[in-house]
Parts: structure tokens; sequence; C-alpha cells
């Protein structure tokens, strides 16, 4: 083989005060060919950004390499001037970052943007640079690019704002591109064409790529070589098949069988999956009988616990001058049934429109024709005392853990509120409840005093479940509840929604752009398109005979797809 | 956009009536007899000062003699002060003195502060940093007119580097401290603003983009940190150019400039109620202006805001 392009060796990094370093990369090594893609696999902290940062000499705040040498074309570059990594930046190793939202300049055009980086590397200059950069956004898959290069990055979706950056990387032809988990941003059919064009694209330009993700399965389908990295140490590299057929390292045995996207490949996910049903119809229907009985509860205990019929929401939009207002339809004609014990999955991109169907389940939106029923009980002619049961008995998750605690509240005094808002118990059975609660979510009953921002991602989405499953309600709407999380956390969590659904007979309707969370969860999906639904039967028909075109365009999207399993 | 402008200038129209609404309201309670004040210990006849109130209207009801004032402003005419002066005379003699010396102030602390502050914001934590938030604390803390009547005493009167008052000639040397002065506490909080903008926008992700493309150091900071950097900026610095003009009221009466803000405190202080309504519906027009200059040079400088819908 030629000589490596980029080797690593033996790379330490370090963070924080030199007398008290925190070393966030301890011992890392992998060699890059030139052509060759390289996939860094890894969990959120295992240091995989910052070996890809340190490269480039772009750590963040204090951060600096302590040990170990990064070669690029057989030159130690660790400890090189200022200038030469410059040099180096842009026209040598190209970047192409994680998150297109936040990685575009919002006051500057798209094309500025990227003659920036041919007149930076003496690629090209004035008239000839507008023209080459129209040829870059085109390169890079965007229609219509001399009329984009005029717009400024708010006018582009997610999936056209990572095409401008691939085409910013690659401006100058560097020899390496690292691609910072390119497309985890993105929805799973945007990210299957970006990535696809991407891999195109550096094929035949003969880029060598350093991909960085936290995707066993899209790593796999799109390296020829994987690097594991686990707590800043390299744990496993090899070649992609071989690692996944035959992990050696208990990390590496894990990723492979928790990655949703393989999982969802298995069988065994949904044997396991219909166990979990079973138990938790027979739990949901005591559940009933008691709803029945009960005249403090909404509803009557049927089997059928939401009935959305037709449902349609009309928003709207403001025209080009102040009287006129266009129509347009977010939801159009939806209808479905979530059964008792069960979960209904709703499946779709962004701007399908799952979210609002959600919105006006919880009746947090009014549809503007059809009827959402909980358990025979119209939910729009709710008020009052009645409207404040419904919210006892259907909760939310949201997406964003980050988002969705109040950082002023201890953990204590977040799970607590509901229980507060609805004057449940005294505050010892309170405290009693709280601690039940967070042992069913597995957590340590410690955290109650602890703020938000001292847990992690993971720990943050079960402090929710906890807060969500505080009033004993009987059904829980998951928005993307799984979507912002690392895969192990994913599975994680996951599993815990699956054992809390066994145990209490709750029932779920889990809405998410990734289908490959769905085989582990659902029992019947809704694939949404543009406002409406194209396809609706259960899970096993969708991933075995999918009808339509566009489901079996989702399924393909879903990464490893094609990678056949030894174990 | 010219939609919005047109709604913006509509909406000034009942945000000047209040205020004036107000400043009458204010005056009329203000204690004390006007007339009475204006002869002092001098016994006068009262037919006089019945004739007095006649001609300035003052023994109509409160709302009448605002609704005369509107009248009359609508016309441009502000009436007579009580030295028989046309008050929109006095105002366009007093206030291009008050504009000049507002808008030195503003340039000062526009120029200066930004300048600092993105010194201080790329430095953040040494020594430049610290020196300039003892410097602006200080600033902030002290009262405009001890750092005013210092500023005479050791500029003007001690080193004799420049005139410790101002008088007639409203000239750019002699205008030069009492403008430092007048802006210095806003030059304290422009430079805090850039500063910990400049800080926090070093950090976006895009700024790192910009890096890794191959940019020098100062390409990035001037295209990618600066012009994110100074929206916050921008939209204080348009509020505070009222603040100016109204604030340049103690600077004035130190330095003694012949500004408007020494008209006002006159007329306060005399009770001339038809003066202190026109000379503060005048700020308050300042204020209005000021304030949809900044909201269009927002949209000049961010592309995401856009007023054309």
């Amino acid at each position: 083989m030629s000589e490596p392009l980029l080797e690593i060796v033996d790379l330490q990094v370090a963070f924080g005060p030199k007398k008290k370093p925190v070393t966030a990369v301890r011992g890392a090594s992998l060699t890059i060919y030139p052509g060759q893609t390289v996939a860094i696999v890894g969990e959120s902290g295992s240091g995989k950004s910052t070996t890809a940062h340190a490269v480039i000499d772009l750590l963040p705040g204090n951060g600096r390499v302590v040990g170990g040498a990064i070669r690029f074309e057989g030159r130690d570059i660790t400890h090189v001037k200022k200038d030469e990594i410059i040099a180096l930046r842009g026209s040598s190793i190209g970047l192409v970052p994680q998150d297109p939202l936040s990685n575009l300049n919002p006051l500057w055009k798209i094309g500025f943007q990227i003659r920036e980086a041919l007149v930076a590397n003496g690629v090209a200059s004035g008239a000839e640079a507008k023209a080459r950069a129209a040829e870059l956004l085109t390169e890079a898959g965007l229609p219509d690019a001399e009329r984009r290069a005029n717009q400024y990055p708010h006018e582009f979706s997610g999936g056209m704002r990572q095409r401008a950056l691939i085409a910013m990387g690659l401006a100058a032809r560097p020899k390496l591109l690292i691609a910072d988990e390119p497309t985890s941003a993105l929805d799973v059919t945007v990210q299957k064409q970006i990535l696809d064009h991407l891999d195109g694209l550096t094929d035949e330009l003969g880029v060598a790529v350093m991909l960085i993700t936290h995707d066993l399965g899209l790593a796999a389908e799109r390296a020829d070589h994987l690097v594991v990295m686990y707590q800043g140490r390299v744990v496993e590299s090899g070649p992609a098949l071989d690692i996944l057929q035959r992990p050696e390292h208990p990390y590496t045995q894990r990723l492979v069988s928790k990655a949703p996207s393989l999982a969802s490949q298995r069988l065994s996910s949904e044997r396991a999956r219909a166990e979990v049903r079973e138990q938790a119809v027979q739990t949901a229907g005591e559940i009933a009988a008691e709803v029945a009985q009960s005249s403090q509860e909404l509803g009557e205990g049927r089997a059928t616990v939401i009935e959305a019929s037709n449902l349609t929401r009309v928003f709207a939009l403001r025209g080009s001058v102040p009287w006129q207002s266009i129509d347009f339809k977010a939801v159009d004609d939806v209808s479905f049934s979530l059964r008792r014990g069960t979960t209904t999955a709703i499946v779709g991109e962004s701007g399908s429109g799952k979210s609002t169907v959600a919105r006006m389940v919880l009746g947090l939106l009014p549809p503007t024709s059809g009827t959402v029923t909980f358990d025979g009980v119209d939910v729009s002619t709710l008020k009052g005392k009645d409207l404040l049961r419904l919210r006892r008995q259907m909760q939310p998750i949201f997406q964003n853990p980050y988002g969705s605690l109040d950082p002023m509240y201890s953990i204590y005094r977040t799970i607590e509120e509901p229980l507060r808002t609805h004057k449940v118990g005294t505050s010892k059975e309170r405290e009693a409840k709280i601690r039940d609660l967070l042992d069913k979510v597995a957590l340590p009953s410690s955290v109650m005093r602890r703020f938000p921002n001292e847990l992690s991602g993971g720990q943050r989405q079960r402090v929710a479940i906890a807060r969500a499953l505080a009033l004993d309600p009987e059904v829980v709407i998951c928005d993307e509840a799984v979507s912002a999380l690392d895969v192990l956390v994913q599975a994680q969590i996951l599993e815990l929604l699956n054992d809390l659904q066994a145990e209490l007979g709750l029932s779920y309707l889990f809405i998410t752009h990734d289908l490959a969370v769905v085989r582990q969860i659902a029992d019947d999906v809704l694939v949404m398109q543009d406002g409406k639904v194209i396809e609706q039967s259960s899970v096993s028909e969708v991933f075995d005979d999918p009808r339509e075109s566009y489901t079996r365009k989702l399924l393909d999207a879903i990464p490893g797809g094609s990678i056949t399993l030894g174990a | 956009m010219w939609w919005y402008i047109g709604r913006r200038v509509l909406q000034m129209v009942p945000v000047i009536l209040g205020a004036t609404l107000l400043i009458y309201g204010m005056v009329f309670l203000q204690p004390g007899d006007p007339v009475r004040a204006l002869f002092g210990d001098k016994p006068v006849s009262p037919s006089v000062v019945e004739q007095i109130r006649a001609d300035y209207n003052l023994d109509k009801p409160f709302i009448v003699q605002w609704l005369l004032f509107l009248k009359g402003a609508l016309t441009l005419d502000f009436g007579v002060n009580f030295s028989q002066e046309q008050i929109s005379q006095v105002i366009t003699d007093a206030m291009p003195v008050t504009f000049r010396l507002a808008l030195m102030a503003f340039a000062f602390e526009a120029v200066l502060g930004i300048i600092f502050g993105t010194i201080s914001g790329l430095r953040k934590g040494k020594f430049f940093d610290s020196a300039m938030l003892v410097v602006s604390l200080l600033l902030i803390a002290v009262p405009i007119f001890v750092l005013g009547f210092v500023a005479q005493f050791v500029f003007g009167i001690k080193l004799g580097w420049v005139p410790p008052t101002v008088g007639g000639d409203v000239s750019f040397q002699r205008l030069l401290l009492p403008a430092m002065v007048l802006g210095s506490v806003s030059f304290a909080y422009v430079l805090r603003l850039t500063r910990t903008s400049v800080a926090e926008n070093l950090s976006a992700d895009h700024v790192r983009t910009a890096t890794a493309k191959g940019l020098k150091r100062g390409q990035v900071v001037t295209r990618h940190v600066l012009r994110n950097s100074l929206i916050p900026v921008v939209t204080f610095l348009g509020a505070d150019f009222g603040a100016l003009m109204a604030g340049a009221l103690v600077t004035e009466g130190i330095f003694n400039v012949p500004g408007i803000g020494n008209e006002l405190y006159q007329s306060i202080r005399g009770g001339d109620g038809a003066s202190v309504v026109a000379i503060v519906t005048f700020m308050v027009l300042v204020y209005a202006v000021a304030s949809l200059l900044v909201d269009l040079l927002y949209a000049a400088l961010d592309p995401r805001i856009r007023y054309d819908k």
C-alpha cells in the first residue's frame, strides 16, 4: 500500500487548567490512506470529535494536545506554527461539521461563504470564484445553484444547508475530508441522500474521509475501516464487516447488539415486543375495568383508548401583502385508533404533520375539523375540571430532554410539579411517590436534589418519563422521545418504555422520523407524508411487505439495512 | 418595507398624543402659581395677572389647554414663552447645539466602545480585558455630574487643555470634553455589551467552520465574529441616541452649553408649561424616529429580519 495520508499515533488531548488537566483523549491511534474512508464510532463523550478537531487544531477553549503525534503526509503537525496549520486547513484538510443549522453564518449569503473558502485557499477569485461557487453547489447536489448562491442560510432547509457545507468542505479539493456527524441532525431519508452523494463525490475526487458517527450501522455501511472509541481510547479497529460480525471488545459487542438500525433487522426484537404487548394489554384491561367503575376518571374504559377521526388542521400563512393569507394544510384527514396497552407509531419526515397530530390529540391545538375522542369522550368539548382530568390521564414526553426540563427546578420539584398541580396526596405521600417513580425509571433517589444540567441526556429523558408517569396516566404521547439520544441510551430508553408499558398497561402514541426504532416499540404504524396518512398497518406488514414506495424509501434509508450480521 | 415604515409612523401618533397629555398633566399639577412666580416679591395688580392668564390660556380647563396646544402644534406654532419668544424659534436655535453635542457623544461611545469592546472580547481574561472592566465599572458607578465637574476642573482649569465652558461658541474643540462626559456611561455599556457578544460569538459553530475553511484569524474576526456581535450593540446604540439628547441636560448645565437641555431646565423651573411640553414633544419625536431607524438598521444587518411581510 502507498504511504499513509494521516497517521495519528497515541494521541492525548486534555482540557482544563494546566495543573489539573482533564484528559479527553488518552492514546488514540489510527491511520488513513489516500482515498480511504475510515469511520470513528463512539458515544458522545468518547473523544471521537475531539480527535478529529485536534487534527486541524480546532480544539475548543483550552483544549490542547499533550502527547502523541499527528502526521499528515509524513509530517508531524501537532507542534507546527499557526501559519502552517492555516495553510493546511481547507486546502489539504476539509471539514464538514455536524449541525447544519448552526454552522453557517446567518448573516452572509451562501455563495459568499463558499467563495471565501475559494479565495482563502487561492483557488479562484472575483467573478471566477462566483462561477466556481455555483459549480460546487451543483456538484453537492443543489439544483438551481446560481439563484441559491444568492440566498441566505435561513432560506435553506437543513438538508440543503448540509449540502452547502459539503460544497464548502470540498471547495479547495482537500486530500482529507473530516465529516463530523454530517447527518445526525437530519431526517433519515435526507441522511441517505446526502451520504450517498458524499460517497460518490469523495470516490470520484479520490478524497480520503474521516467519518465520525455514533451510529454503528451507518459507519459499517459507509466505511471500509472502523475505529471504535470508548472513553477516550480506541478499543477496537479493523475492517468494518469483521467488527460487525465478530466484535471483540465488550463495548463494541454492546454497540452491535443495541444499534437500532441493526436491531430493526432482527426478528428477535419483534418477538420481544409481542411479549410486552401481551402483558400490557392484560394489565390495561384491568385498568379499563377500574376506569369503567370509577366516577373520578374520565371515560368509560373502552378497549380503544384514543380514536382520531378525519383530523384536519389548516394554518393561515401570511401572504405578500398584509390583507392576504394563504391556507396551509398541515394535517389532512387523518384517522387512527390506539388500542389500550399497545403502541401506535406515527412515522414521517419533518414537515409531514406528525407533531401537529400529537398536539391535537393532547388537546393543545384545536383541529380545524375532525374529532379526537379519549375513551369515548370528545377532547375538544372538555372544559375546566374535565380538561384537568384528561391531562392527568394523558401525558406527553418531548424530544429534547435539554429543553423540556426547567433548569431552575430540582429533579424533585420537576417530578413533583404535576402532583402538586393536581393536588395529589400529602407532601409525604408525594415524596414516596417520587422515590417510587425514580426507581421505576432506574435512577438513584440521590438525583432528587440535583438539577437538570448535572445530568446526562439519557438521565434527563428518564426524569421526563418519570414526570409524565407521576399522575398514573393511561396514555403517553412520545414526540420524538428518543431521537436526540445516543444509540446506546436510545436502546435503554426504549427498553424502559417497553418495561413500563408491560408493568403499567400504558398505551403509547409514538411519534418518530426514524423507522429503525419502530420495530422495537410499536404494534401499529401510520406513515405520514405531507399531512396525509399514506400507509397504515401493523409493524410486521410495514417492514416485511411495504405497500407504498414512500414507505420503502424510508425503510431503505435506515443505515446498515443491507448488512448481514454474524451473531 | 414601506408597509412597515407607514405602520410605524402611524404608531407614533398615539405615542405623541399620550406623551403630550401626560406632560401637560404633570405641568398642570406642579405646585405654585407660575404667573405669581414671574413677579417675585413685586406687588402686582390682579387685573394684570388675569390678563396674563388669559393670554397664556391658563384660565381654561386643563383639557382645553391641551387641545389648544395640539391645534397650534399641527401648524408648528407652539405659541410664545413667558419671555415673549416664539417657542418654535427657541427650539430651532437650541436643538442643533444639543444635536451636535449628542452626535459627538454618540460617535465617541460607538467607535471607541466597539473597538475596545472587541479587543476585550478577543482577549477575554487577559490584562487589557481586566483593565477595561475596571474602567467601565468606574464610569458606570460615578454619577455624571461628578465626572463632569472633575473633568472640567482637571482638563479645563488645571491642565488647561480645553476651555472649561462652552458658552456661545459651539465649535468642535469646545464641545469635545462635554461630549466625552455625556457619552461616558454609554461608552462603558457599549464596551461591556460588545465584549460579551464578541466572546460569545467566538465560540459559535459557524466561526469554527469559517476557521476550518482556511481563513486567517483577522478575516474570521471581521467577517464572522464582529458583524454578528454588532446586532445587540446597534439596538442599544439606537435607543441610547434619544437618551443622550435628553440626558444632555446635566452636561449642558455643567459646561454651560446653550442647548435644549438648558432651555428645558429653565422652563421647568419657571413653570413655563407651554415650553416644557413643546420641548418634550420634540424629544419624544426624536426617540421615536431613532428607534425606527434602529429597527431598519437591524434589518440591514440581519438578513433574517425582513419587514416586507
